[in-house]
């Protein structure tokens, strides 16, 4: 930002020859009354002149000062006419200009105008984005100039949205009917909320204009609800990813295994404080490359949670297989110990894993639908996840072991399978999974030693109501509650939702205690 | 049988105790309703005898866990099922009560309003319907009976009708907590959000800070002890109590010999949600303070190893194992607060690996061993 203006100084610098702004304005800018200050700067503006950004900059920063009866912009030693900007004396005593509040925000706004000029195409883009929520109509014409020169297509029609908007109080209707004939055309709420007062028959008298708003005020309506809904199921699937990544760890450990592990959120603790770790790491030893520590982190976070989840299932779980509630109870205080631990070992307060910069901003479907694509990533990642707990547990010979062992264990005993170290390793992969879930979960939400409880029931409610032992219901049963809990959050917000998604899965439960795909045959208790 | 018949109930239900808990329960209310109250109150507070305030509080709050314990023994012990949302009903109890507690401040809050501080914080203008009637204290101790028993029927109903069990049940009953404490957390639900009841002034127009106050809740609480202790005792060992035993045993040879369990269940578990709920109204005014992390998934599953570490299927055990966790709690949180996490997650594993019978379990094989041992010497 600084660097644009210092470069759009030099520049102004160089060709003040032929563009000078009015020095009797500028003169203006060194009056008494604030009023005259101001209108001095909005009529600056209007010519559209880069060249007094240069003034406005100076007097926003105090240096635009009064010599008798030339205003010159003081730089150290030197000492510079405003309005034609050559080197002049400095002169003996330089009144200095009182700018107050008023005028600091005039100038801002007449800053941010201007950057309509740029050179650059991204400041460009960037000042006409911002003008969409605030335009005056005294920019009208100012938007007008700004629009004939501009020769990018997405900035031109983000300009002549915001020259309409300036338009609506024209006092000409046949310009105010175009404005609103233009403004249809846009699917923003902000200009929903501009419209309405012009359907109003006290704010428009003109009939024609009057009715163009209305229906422009129904056409962006229906894009505004089709586009919040589009997002709606958007974070709906993008909530959905999340809770299949945490629950994908339990729906092989309790799911496939039968295990209940209450200790699964703390291995998904364990995934995220693996992304810290290695962000610290690339922090102290490569700076430079901080963006990748993510990928990085990934072997990272799979393999501690896996090995987390071995020496679990060596000390405890493989004493209590087939007693379920003692399970249950035991792995409880696996948790309640990996929590401590991660308090001595990480302090007790959240810490801050960054995003890599990769993930920030966001793919802009629509005016008002953008898709962040840490979101995006997280939908990946969890088809990624998914597609490779899928192959582990179909297309290798782990799995077919895994299969094997839970389907009838004497019988895979028999023919050579290793039951327990098999038990240990699928608990592992399990884990591990886990482990990966979690390093996605630290980058959208907080990494403490407590987020691991905030899963643990969402989890067992996905892998409950997809069905044990079916990785297929789990995933149906993550997406469908993402979605349906955003489109609940519409219009219940967010609490309400979340009760009343967890009250239908109670009830759900009570009618398909099997879940939503059920075991058929022999699994069947 | 016809004698037995004519037997005043009360002595029915001491019948079902053996001489040793005869013996044990007479100590227990002697110290709980005689002793502590001498010592607190006779005694100056310098004397090494003098019972302190938060002595009479602790105990009094391990006393309300105890009936919580015994309640979950009941259906987990003796039924085998177990919930991990007991914590809810001794919420509902204590938020039951606690209305009432709210109402008795009356223009002492913060605001000096009719209305609790926080509806005035919320700019609430009258008091929701639910709580109306909530001053009398009446219609607030058959609340704390009613909300309970009505809360765990509903659910209890439709759960052991479609023959749900064993970690299902469990995983249902926590989502169950989970969903009541995100809801008590709303300040729109009218419980106070997340400060919940706080900054009681007094009961029955007593002050509740007062050493008197103070000594009737606490020995009321030990009766109430008490008096679970001797029914659950003739409880399980009445025909409705073997039944039980057999469901939790064998449920499926249960039906076939005609009889249905969901009666049976259904019955133990509202009597634990009652029961949890009585606990959690004595506890409310003796504590000061009621919020919706009473609900919390982690205080229901601790109420499950209270139960285990005393020995389960037994009912001195959950008592025992109540006072031996929270006295345990109370001593870590003050002396080593970052190891009692690590202690009661060792205690976890350690007492379902290791002492599946809890501590009477465990006292019972030491006892026979050094029966055995003087056996063989003499």
């Amino acid at each position: 930002m600084l660097k644009t203006l210092i470069t759009l100084l030099l520049m102004a610098c160089a060709h003040t020859a032929h563009a000078a702004p009015d020095p009797a304005l500028v003169l203006q800018l060194a009056d008494e009354d604030s009023s005259v200050k101001v209108a001095a700067i909005q009529k600056l503006t209007t010519t559209a002149d880069p060249d007094t950004v240069r003034i406005f900059k100076a007097m926003a920063e105090d240096s635009l000062m009064l010599a008798g009866d030339a205003v010159v912009i003081i730089d150290g030693d030197k000492a510079f006419d405003a309005a034609t900007g050559k080197l002049v004396a400095m002169p003996e005593s330089p009144e200095s200009i009182t700018v107050n509040n008023r005028i600091r925000g005039e100038l801002a706004n007449a800053m941010a105008a201007l950057e309509l000029f740029d050179a650059d195409p991204t400041v460009r883009l960037a000042s006409a984005q911002k003008l969409q929520s605030k335009v005056s109509a005294e920019m009208a014409p100012l938007l007008a100039k700004a629009m004939e020169n501009e020769t990018d297509a997405k900035i031109k029609s983000l300009l002549a949205l915001a020259h309409a908007q300036a338009n609506l109080a024209n006092t000409d209707p046949v310009a105010r009917l175009a404005a609103v004939r233009a403004l249809a055309g846009s699917s923003s709420p902000e200009v929903k909320s501009l419209l309405i007062p012009i359907t109003q028959n006290a704010n428009e008298k003109d009939n024609r204009v009057r009715y163009a708003a209305i229906s422009a005020v129904k056409e962006i309506e229906g894009r505004v609800k089709m586009t919040d809904n589009l997002g709606r199921v958007f974070s709906g699937l993008s909530l959905g990813s999340i809770l299949l990544l945490g629950a994908l760890g339990l729906a092989i450990t309790y799911g496939v295994m039968g295990i209940i592990n209450m200790a699964h959120g703390e291995l998904l603790m364990v995934g995220a404080y693996s992304a810290y770790a290695m962000q610290s790491l690339f922090r102290t030893y490569f700076p430079g490359a901080i963006d990748w520590y993510l990928p990085a982190a990934i072997p990272l976070a799979f393999f501690a949670a896996a090995l987390v989840g071995v020496i679990m299932e060596r000390t405890v779980i493989r004493w209590l297989y087939g007693r379920t509630l003692e399970t249950l109870l035991a792995t409880w205080g696996l948790s309640l110990i990996l929590i401590q631990a991660a308090r001595v070992l990480f302090g007790a307060q959240n810490v801050e894993v960054a995003n890599p910069s990769w993930m920030s901003g966001g793919i802009e479907l629509m005016p008002n639908l953008l898709l962040p694509w840490n979101r995006i990533i997280i939908v990946g990642f969890a088809l990624f996840v998914l597609s490779l707990v899928w192959v582990l547990m179909n297309k290798t010979r782990l799995g077919m072991f895994v299969r094997a062992v839970t389907q009838n264990r004497p019988m895979a005993g028999c023919v050579g399978v290793p039951t327990s170290r098999i038990d240990t390793l699928a608990f592992a992969l399990g884990a591990g999974i886990a482990g990966l879930g979690g390093l996605a979960l630290s980058q959208i939400s907080n990494v403490g030693p407590d987020m691991g409880q905030g899963y643990i029931v969402d989890a067992f409610m996905v892998v409950v109501l997809g069905g044990v032992g079916q990785l297929a219901g789990a995933v149906w049963a993550a997406l469908g509650l993402g979605v349906f809990t955003k489109l609940l959050e519409g219009w219940a917000g967010a609490v309400v939702a979340k009760i009343v998604v967890l009250v239908f899965i109670i009830v759900f439960i009570q009618k398909r205690p099997q879940g939503l795909f059920a075991l058929k045959g022999r699994f069947v208790e | 049988m016809k004698a037995t018949m004519r037997e005043p109930f009360i002595f029915r239900f001491f019948s079902a105790l053996d001489a040793r808990s005869r013996i044990a329960l007479g100590v227990f209310l002697a110290v709980t309703l005689l002793a502590i109250p001498a010592l607190h109150l006779m005694l100056p507070p310098e004397s090494a005898f003098h019972v302190s305030t938060y002595a009479i509080t602790l105990l009094g709050k391990i006393m309300c866990y105890a009936i919580v314990a015994v309640a979950m023994d009941l259906i987990w012990g003796f039924g085998g099922i177990l919930s991990l949302g007991h914590g809810i009903f001794f919420a509902l109890g204590g938020y039951a009560f606690g209305m009432y507690l709210m109402r008795q401040i009356g223009r002492d809050g913060s605001y000096h309003a009719d209305l609790p501080d926080f509806m005035v914080f919320l700019d609430w203008k009258e008091l929701p319907w639910y709580w109306h009637g909530s001053d009398s204290f009446w219609w607030a101790a058959a609340l704390v009976v009613l909300v309970p028993a009505v809360v765990a029927f509903i659910f209890g109903f439709f759960a052991f009708r479609s023959r749900i069990k064993g970690v299902y049940f469990s995983i249902i009953t926590q989502a169950l907590t989970y969903a009541a404490m995100l809801l008590f957390f709303r300040n729109e639900t009218g419980f106070g959000g997340n400060n919940g009841f706080t900054d009681f002034k007094r009961i029955l127009g007593y002050s509740i800070t007062s050493s008197e106050t103070r000594l009737v809740l606490f020995g009321l609480t030990a009766l109430m002890l008490a008096a679970t202790f001797i029914f659950a005792s003739w409880l399980v060992r009445s025909k409705y109590g073997r039944v039980l035993t057999a469901i939790r045993d064998a449920e499926s040879r249960v039906m076939f010999i005609g009889y249905n369990p969901l009666w049976f269940k259904l019955f133990v578990w509202t009597l634990s949600a009652v029961l949890c709920g009585i606990a959690g109204a004595l506890y409310v005014p003796q504590v000061g303070i009621i919020n919706p992390s009473e609900m919390s998934v982690a205080n229901s599953i601790e109420i499950a190893i209270w139960v285990a570490v005393g020995g389960r299927g037994t009912l001195i055990g959950p008592i025992v194992g109540a006072f031996v966790v929270n006295l345990a709690k109370s001593w870590f949180t003050v002396s080593f607060p970052e190891y009692w996490l690590f202690f009661l997650g060792l205690l976890f594993i350690v007492v379902t690996l290791l002492l599946p019978h809890g501590l009477v379990g465990l006292w019972k094989t030491l006892w026979k061993t050094l029966r055995k041992s003087q056996g063989a010497q003499a």
